[in-house]
């Protein structure tokens, strides 16, 4: 026991080691390098700064966590600065070894973004050797400076954290949305403060806050949670004001937040896994596609958005509960693979010289006609927000319901163990087909407004890939859980949409988060009350 | 009258011939039980039972009903209720929704509700912690959950899989406390069971399984005297 909480000047190294290998990989990987015309602060600080800056950070930090071994005493002041600052000062020769040798021999040929920009970078632009000192001293000093961040009082240190993290996300997002070059420094200094001082006022008087309102009699604590419904709601319908880009990313987002509220009655509430959700995605698309664009002629319904938009929900549901018949049987990995399949079936069969001369193969549909009310055309993002959002709103409202009905509860009960809830009197077969038909019909719903606001599809678009993101959704915001989809949405289809910029480096981040997640919060970032129980153990008692 | 009645059933899981031509009869507010080694095909008998299963041959009997072709959630409605073997309790439901669960096919508001104060009777620690999660109790207290939740459903017919697995000897004695008092309150048992001994002493008639075939039936105490069962299955000379 004793031995397994001593503590060893080696940890601080090997920690600072891992810190300095990341930043090398993040430098010759050229995300460094690619993001430095981005400013986080106008002429100050670029995006690849704060990426090397972000390694300095979480493993100082790191370091100085583990100057206190587990269930050890408490870490003295000085080794835990000790170490905070070893590991800063490990970074820095790891990156040092790089420039000197970048120096010797001529590393772009294996590569290509070891270049003298990043070699300036890295030492400052005062060259070798007054800048390898440099950095080593900058090390030292970052680790230092987050070493006292680890020692400063609990309040205090989550303030200046969310207010450090606050200034480069607010910042890229400000850059993405409205084509900025990074905020301003006094900007960027007010962003900080007020962050921190929200965050920790927050802390301090969110409880008292809360228990105050929980005794107000129940009459006024509706008109509160209606008053807080109101602004929220108000905030949502305020958002296209941002403009036509940002509306555009806020389309695409709400599309996935549309699938993925069906992908989660599926997989979150039946524990279906369903990795083929795209071929209702591309029927509703398909359907919506042949009923309104001029370009099919052999169809005898030429007609509006409003009215195909049913007839490509029911043809997706139909579509469901076609595909869960073979399946009924079926569980787990065996369900996965069908279903994949059945994604790949719709896609091909889209794709095909059989029906190109029905829906154009590869050539896709063209020339859909954007929806149109009363004249009013919702021919630009911003009124397509609208549609999407009304769509979301539906679908979340008959999660909710659905989730606290009878239905929802054979569900839960069919996803934990699918004999004994035979056993306990329910069909599988009815409500294992409802479930299908249900994940199918919101899909189906974003498909047909995934294909007027696009006015064109093609077979392509349909791809597995999809699929998986729908999954990694409802996954990243937590199984099962509805506000969870929405966040999912956000991060993972909204955000990487922003950073565009960084193209070839989206799917190496989206990688990373999803593997950092899974390892820190497999429950998800809004998780369901019981979820969130069954994996962390704090209270035995479902929260209710 | 017999409550159940099983007759020469032939059950296969695929091409594996698992039940070889099995009658049994259970008759109302009897406890039955069905001894016999590791793959004999005692589970196997209660799934064909409760519909999990289909016989390819043979015909079940529900007071004179046939019920093997029924699917098995309409088996449930007609008063069969099954705690499974290994417990199998919704780990991620609490305590009290297993137990709503057990009650899924009924209307009756205020019998389910009555029903649910009797279990939490039987299982005084199932009330305690109604509101836990099902998949953080201990071994025994899942298998009291189990119970209760099979008993839930109002069964005319309970049929119970190995409720001592895994338990300790303590535990082991209530759960057969638990049995006998289930069962003089008017509920038929078939009993599935591993440990002989106990299930023998408690039980009023017993089938002894082989290979899925029944070789040796009896009343409980017979079964206990006779030397053969003696020396298979309960380790004595």
């Amino acid at each position: 026991m004793k031995s397994a909480s001593k503590f060893s000047w080696m940890t601080p190294v090997t920690t600072g080691l891992i810190g300095g290998v990341v930043a090398l990989f993040l430098s010759l990987v050229g995300i460094v390098e690619a993001s430095l015309g981005r400013y986080v602060i106008t002429g100050i600080l670029s995006m690849g700064q704060v990426f090397l800056l972000a390694v300095y950070a979480i493993f100082a930090v790191q370091a100085a966590q583990k100057a206190t071994p587990e269930h050890g005493e408490k870490a003295p002041v000085y080794r835990t600065l000790a170490c905070a600052a070893i590991a800063g000062l490990m970074i820095s020769i790891v990156l040092a070894l790089l420039v000197v040798v970048g120096e010797q021999i001529d590393l772009r040929g294996v590569f290509i973004h070891a270049t003298p920009v990043l070699y300036d970078l890295l030492t400052f632009g005062l060259g070798v050797p007054q800048g390898i000192f440099v950095l080593l001293g900058f090390g030292l000093l970052m680790g230092i400076l987050f070493g006292v961040l680890v020692l400063l009082p609990k309040a205090l240190r989550k303030s200046i954290g969310v207010g450090l993290i606050a200034v480069p996300v607010l910042s890229v997002t400000y850059s993405a949305l409205f084509a900025g070059r990074g905020l301003q420094l006094p900007v960027a200094i007010a962003v900080f403060v007020i962050s921190a001082v929200a965050i920790f006022l927050w802390d301090r008087f969110e409880k008292p806050i809360r228990t105050r309102s929980q005794a107000l009699p129940s009459g006024q604590q509706r008109t509160m949670r209606l008053g807080v419904w109101v602004l929220a709601g108000l905030f949502v319908l305020a958002l296209p004001l941002l403009g036509s880009y940002p509306s555009e990313v806020l389309v695409i987002t709400g599309i996935f937040v549309l699938m993925g509220l069906g992908l989660n009655i599926v997989v979150g509430y039946a524990g279906l896994l369903d990795l083929g959700y795209v071929a209702f995605f591309a029927i509703g698309a398909y359907v919506m596609a042949i009923f309104t664009s001029p370009e099919i002629t052999w169809f005898p319904i030429h007609t509006s958005f409003w009215v195909a938009l049913p007839f490509a929900v029911l043809t997706a549901m139909l579509a469901g509960a076609i595909l869960g018949i073979p399946v009924l049987n079926m569980r787990g990995d065996y369900l996965a693979i069908v279903t994949l399949g059945f994604g790949e079936i719709i896609r091909l069969v889209a794709l095909s010289d059989w029906l190109k001369p029905l829906i154009g193969g590869s050539n896709g549909i063209t020339q859909i006609p954007k929806p149109t009310t009363f004249g009013l055309a919702f021919d630009n993002p911003q009124k397509l927000y609208y549609i999407v959002v009304i769509g979301c709103v539906i679908a979340a409202f008959i999660a909710t319901r659905l989730k606290y009905s009878r239905l929802g509860r054979n569900w839960m009960a069919i996803r934990e163990d699918e004999d004994v809830a035979q056993a306990m009197g329910i069909d599988l077969v009815r409500n294992k087909l409802l479930a299908f038909a249900t994940g199918a019909a919101l899909s189906g719903l974003a498909g047909a407004i995934f294909a007027s606001k696009l006015t064109s599809i093609y077979p392509h678009s349909f791809n597995l890939l999809v699929s998986i993101n729908v999954l990694a959704v409802i996954i990243v915001g937590g199984l099962g859980s509805i506000p969870g989809v929405i966040i999912g949405a956000v991060a993972l289809v909204g955000l990487p949409e922003l950073l565009r910029e960084f193209a070839e480096y989206r799917l190496l981040v989206y990688g990373a988060v999803l593997v950092f997640m899974m390892l820190r919060r497999p429950e998800g970032l809004l998780p369901e009350a019981r979820r969130k129980l069954e994996l962390h153990e704090m209270s035995p008692d479902v929260a209710e | 009258m017999a409550l159940l009645e099983a007759n020469d059933i032939h059950t296969f899981y695929g091409a594996i011939h698992a039940l070889k031509g099995i009658t049994v009869t259970v008759d109302k507010g009897e406890i039955v039980t069905l001894i016999g080694a590791n793959g004999a095909g005692k589970t196997t008998i209660l799934n064909t039972i409760s519909g999990i299963l289909h016989p390819r041959q043979g015909t079940i009997t529900l007071d004179g009903e046939p019920i093997h072709e029924l699917p098995a959630h309409s088996i449930v409605t007609r008063g069969v209720s099954q705690s499974p073997e290994g417990r199998r309790v919704f780990g991620r439901l609490s305590v009290a929704e297993n137990l709503e669960m057990g009650a899924f096919t009924r209307k009756d508001k205020e019998g389910i509700k009555r029903d649910l104060e009797h279990v939490y009777e039987l299982f005084p620690r199932l009330k305690e912690r109604r509101k836990q999660l099902a998949g953080t109790l201990s071994g025994g207290e899942q298998q009291m959950l189990a119970m209760g939740r099979a008993l839930m459903a109002s069964p005319r017919l309970l049929l119970l899989d190995e409720p001592s697995m895994g338990l300790a000897p303590i535990l082991v004695d209530l759960i057969f406390d638990t049995i006998k008092e289930i069962n003089a309150e008017g509920v038929t048992v078939l009993l599935v069971e591993q440990n002989a001994l106990m299930a023998l002493s408690i039980a009023h008639r017993a089938y002894v399984l082989e290979t899925g075939s029944i070789v040796l039936s009896g009343t409980g105490q017979e079964l206990l005297d006779d030397p053969e069962v003696m020396k298979a299955y309960l380790g004595m000379d």
